[in-house]
């Protein structure tokens, strides 16, 4: 993740909270690929992505001042994107807890694939073609489950941070992983299963 | 190739199993069963390459130029935007 490329970039926090403009950009230049590739895959929409993308720097700047370095930089930033995005999405009414939520079996384990695709090489697996494959079941993902998925397993929210900002249990945020991670799982085993066959019949 | 998994009540444990949260108890339950099922095994192992698929880190994408122009000219950091 981005965290790393702002970790070696040395922006300094000082700089920052003085109001150092040409440190700005450079926090700007380290972090807007990934806010707004996040914001696109929550949102879905190019131009909803935009205004996240600016909206989020300006509260960013805004805030710098309060900021006390509890976490990292990076992470305060891209939890003032998260939330961003989210609004949007509550402003497109898009209902982030719906009434019903038990996990049902039958449903998870409905047309499970059981292609054990675990033996195929590394370059296969990390193709550039399975790449956008994930890409595309993520996208593919039900709102309500991409989000939950893009908080925990790609910014790397604890369970309880991602209930937090979603204003879901922590049950529910289990079970919609659960979900999201199954579903992703099963898009892959049908597009490798592919492959197997394939390839042994190369 | 396809079929329907069987084992009810074991489905629902696995995302926390691979992620190490699920208690010990369970844990060992569904390592015993995994032992004796092959479907579950298989579940387990490709959901857990999965998640170690999706991890993996991906360069971003460069910001397309007409976006970074916009944001620059919002955010008024035009003279530093260096491309």
């Amino acid at each position: 993740m981005s965290e790393e490329s702002l970790n070696n970039s040395n922006i300094s926090l000082a700089a920052l909270k003085a109001g150092d403009r040409a440190e700005f950009a450079r926090l700007v230049d380290a972090t807007s690929n990934h806010i707004y590739r996040l914001a696109l895959k929550i949102l879905r929409d190019p131009q909803d992505a935009e205004d996240v993308l600016q909206e989020s720097y300006i509260k960013a700047m805004r805030a710098l001042p309060e900021f006390e370095g509890r976490s990292s930089l990076s992470t305060w930033l891209y939890r003032i994107a998260v939330n961003e995005a989210l609004m949007l999405l509550r402003k497109r009414r898009v209902n982030l807890v719906p009434v019903e939520e038990d996990p049902d079996e039958d449903d998870l384990q409905a047309g499970m694939v059981l292609t054990d695709w675990c033996c195929l090489p590394e370059d296969e697996l990390l193709s550039a073609e399975s790449r956008q494959r994930l890409e595309q079941a993520v996208d593919a993902l039900p709102e309500t489950l991409r989000v939950v998925f893009m908080l925990r397993d790609m910014e790397g929210l604890s369970i309880r941070e991602t209930a937090g900002m979603l204003g879901l249990t922590e049950t529910a945020v289990k079970t919609r992983l659960l979900r999201a991670r199954l579903r992703l799982r099963n898009q892959l085993s049908v597009y490798f299963g592919e492959r197997l066959t394939e390839n042994s019949s190369e | 190739m396809t079929d329907i998994c069987n084992c009810k009540g074991l489905v629902s444990s696995i995302s926390e199993y691979i992620d190490g949260e699920l208690p010990p108890e369970l844990c060992a339950e569904l390592e015993k069963h995994m032992s004796e099922c092959e479907n579950c095994t298989i579940v387990v192992n490709t959901l857990r390459k999965t998640i170690d698929l999706y991890k993996q880190p991906t360069p971003d994408n460069p910001l397309p130029d007409e976006i970074k122009s916009r944001l620059y000219a919002r955010l008024h950091l035009e003279d530093y935007m260096n491309k």
